[in-house]
């Protein structure tokens, strides 16, 4: 098992390193030139060109690269060409909101998404499955934005029972917090819970046509127990890749959230940095978000082992 | 259509399946899987049903055990009685406190019967706390009581291991520990040697003949080897085409095959003195479609000894000798032929 998470850990290193790479060439390969847009109009060259000796613009890429990659190591990601905050400063400042966001958002999608596949396989093709795979298919079809406005309109301007935007910080106590967040991720789950309650809905039907399905309903066991302890537990493996793998759709679905509720989190950071060309904000928000995405990945590789004994190191 | 035992051969028996004849009903197609079948199983006996894939053997104990799926199959006529009570006519809700309780189950393919994401033991214990109101700590001791009867050896550290760690036969000899935790009165055994290496085989037939005799209960077992019913059976049933065409007493129906199809069956098998090159003989053609009724013989089309009159509707089925029936009207002459086929001379 220890030899298990070891080699997971290990291939997750070079995956880390080409991730960086990566972003570093997509920002560098944008056409623009960030000296010239942070000198202001009014600036003469040898003021552009100091601007640009500074943040090393002038240097070959791959020193660049290199003289980036080093801090990023030492949790450096630069300064902030906009605000001169350090940009891990300013991720740290909107990690609260996003995360909240993110796990309320997880929380409610499994709540939702793996019940109704289990009852769609469990009643396939009747009238309870059509139904729960027509709302999937529109859950799925349906922007996030079109669903938050939706939902904004009805729950937050017709009903009052939710505020229209914002987020109040935890320090206000828990109860305040989920409530401002309520909205936002019911509309992330949506879309989150379409797929999962898909994928879950497949394997609980393949589940079901294995022979210790046949075993266990000649042991006398009854439906809860079939479905739950038998069938979903040996379908677990494909419902938790397809719940990390959301993980990436989420992140985009939380830029696009935190836009329409106006929540202060790394999704408007990272839509700030990018209309405002602050490179190192816009590096080390992506580079964030591939090392969360990374760390996911390895969390659910190892959580096979826990669904299925077969797997070992 | 006519009965073959309308009088049960033995007395009191533990399952008395009668007349049953069921339906699979497609959007467009009906197939008429099973045709009036009717057989019974003593106290403490083994009955053996046997016939190639495809015959009903196994959707037989299928409906024996209401695991049919609700859709599609339909039960047209017929009873299946357990000490007298008709399991065809009890609600799903009961049938689930007699399956596992009252009746075992073990399956042709120990590989993928037992769930590989859960100890051996936790499969074996929540059977016994579903139908015994036991602890936990108890239903494991009784767990462990069951690895030893079938004879797994370390079985207390087995308990903890998972199906992948176990070989075939271990595994086959698990579903068998699990089937007969509650002691059932009776343990169906559909093909439960086919998947295992020949050795293994064996000894699992040896397992259920010693169980049988030590618990007490009786077995239907499903399998389409003579050779395993000739090790085990005291009585077997031979079907063809979703009908018994021929049942009776194992050493009866080897000394004395009377039906052309118990014929063929004997006949594909290497005699005792069979060669290295000597080659098997098949029965030519192939199984009918059950998309209508046949009113004659099923086996008629593929049966060297069938004449014209076996396509006529079938006259009740004959007793040759106490408890054998068959349903061939050409008996005598099959007989005649095979008297001096190497496995009923032996037999004789």
């Amino acid at each position: 098992m220890l030899g298990y998470v070891l080699g997971r850990l290990l291939a997750a290193i070079p995956i880390f390193i080409l991730v960086a790479i990566f972003i570093f060439s997509l920002v560098h390969l944008t056409p623009g030139d960030p000296a010239v847009l942070l000198a202001g109009d009014n600036a003469n060259p040898q003021q552009v060109e100091k601007i640009r000796e500074r943040l090393h613009l002038d240097e070959p890429l791959i020193v660049q690269f290199g003289i980036w990659a080093g801090n990023a190591l030492q949790f450096d990601l630069g300064e902030s060409i906009y605000s001169n905050k350090p940009v891990t400063q300013l991720i740290a400042q909107r990690i609260e909101p996003t995360f909240v966001l993110a796990a309320v958002t997880l929380f409610l999608t499994v709540a939702i998404a793996v019940p109704l596949g289990v009852i769609a396989a469990w009643r396939a093709n009747g009238w309870i499955d059509r139904g729960i795979m027509a709302f999937a298919v529109l859950g799925f079809s349906v922007p996030v934005f079109v669903i938050a406005y939706l939902l904004v309109y009805f729950f937050a301007v017709s009903l009052r029972w939710f505020p229209v935007q914002g987020y109040k910080p935890l320090s206000n106590g828990l109860l305040t917090t989920l409530h401002s967040v309520t909205l936002p991720s019911i509309a992330l789950a949506l879309v989150f819970a379409a797929l999962i309650a898909r994928v879950t809905r497949a394997a609980m039907l393949e589940a079901l046509s294995e022979n210790f399905t046949r075993t266990a309903r000649a042991k006398g066991l009854g439906t809860f127990r079939i479905l739950v302890i038998h069938a979903l537990k040996s379908a677990g493996i494909p419902v938790i890749t397809v719940i990390g793998i959301g993980f990436a759709t989420l992140v985009g679905g939380v830029v696009v959230t935190e836009s329409v509720f106006n929540i202060p989190g790394i999704g408007r950071l990272t839509v700030d940095a990018i209309t405002r060309r602050d490179y190192p904000v816009v590096q080390g928000v992506i580079l964030f978000f591939s090392a969360l995405l990374i760390l996911i990945n390895l969390l659910i590789d190892l959580s096979y082992a826990l669904f299925d004994p077969r797997v070992k190191g | 259509m006519n009965d073959m035992t309308s009088r049960a051969p033995v007395a009191d028996p533990v399952l008395d399946v009668r007349n049953l004849s069921l339906e699979f009903a497609d959007r467009d197609k009906v197939t008429f899987a099973l045709d009036a079948v009717s057989f019974s199983v003593g106290e403490g006996e083994i009955v053996s049903l046997v016939g190639e894939s495809g015959c009903g053997k196994s959707v037989t104990a299928m409906t024996i055990m209401g695991l049919l799926p609700k859709h599609g199959a339909r039960v047209t006529s017929g009873s299946a009685l357990l000490r007298g009570r008709d399991l065809l006519q009890t609600s799903e809700r009961e049938m689930r406190r007699i399956r596992g309780d009252r009746i075992g189950m073990i399956f042709q393919d120990p590989m993928t019967s037992l769930n590989p994401v859960h100890t051996v033991g936790m499969q074996i214990s929540e059977t016994i706390r579903k139908h015994r109101r036991v602890s936990r700590r108890a239903a494991e001791k009784r767990a462990l009581e069951m690895l030893d009867l079938v004879r797994i050896p370390d079985a207390a550290s087995r308990l903890r291991a998972y199906p992948h760690e176990l070989s075939g036969g271990m595994r086959q000899r698990v579903m068998i520990a699990m089937a007969l935790a509650c002691d059932p009165e009776l343990l169906i055994a559909d093909e439960p040697t086919t998947a295992l290496d020949v050795t293994v085989q064996a000894q699992v037939l040896d397992l259920i003949a010693d169980l049988r005799r030590d618990i007490g209960m009786s077995v239907v077992l499903i399998t389409h080897d003579l050779g395993v019913v000739a090790g085990v059976a005291d009585r077997m049933m031979v079907m063809y085409a979703g009908r018994i065409v021929e049942q009776g007493p194992t050493e009866k129906l080897f000394a004395d095959p009377a039906h052309g199809y118990t014929a063929g069956l004997m006949r594909s098998l290497p005699g005792v003195n069979a060669r290295m090159h000597d080659e098997l003989r098949e029965i030519p053609g192939s199984v009918p479609r059950l998309d209508r009724k046949i009113e004659g013989c099923v086996f008629a089309p593929r049966c060297e000894f069938s004449s014209q009159s076996c396509l006529a509707p079938l006259p009740r089925a004959q007793e040759r000798a106490q408890g054998h029936w068959t349903r061939c009207i050409h008996a005598d002459a099959v007989c005649e032929a095979m008297s001096d086929n190497d496995i009923v001379r032996a037999w004789a």
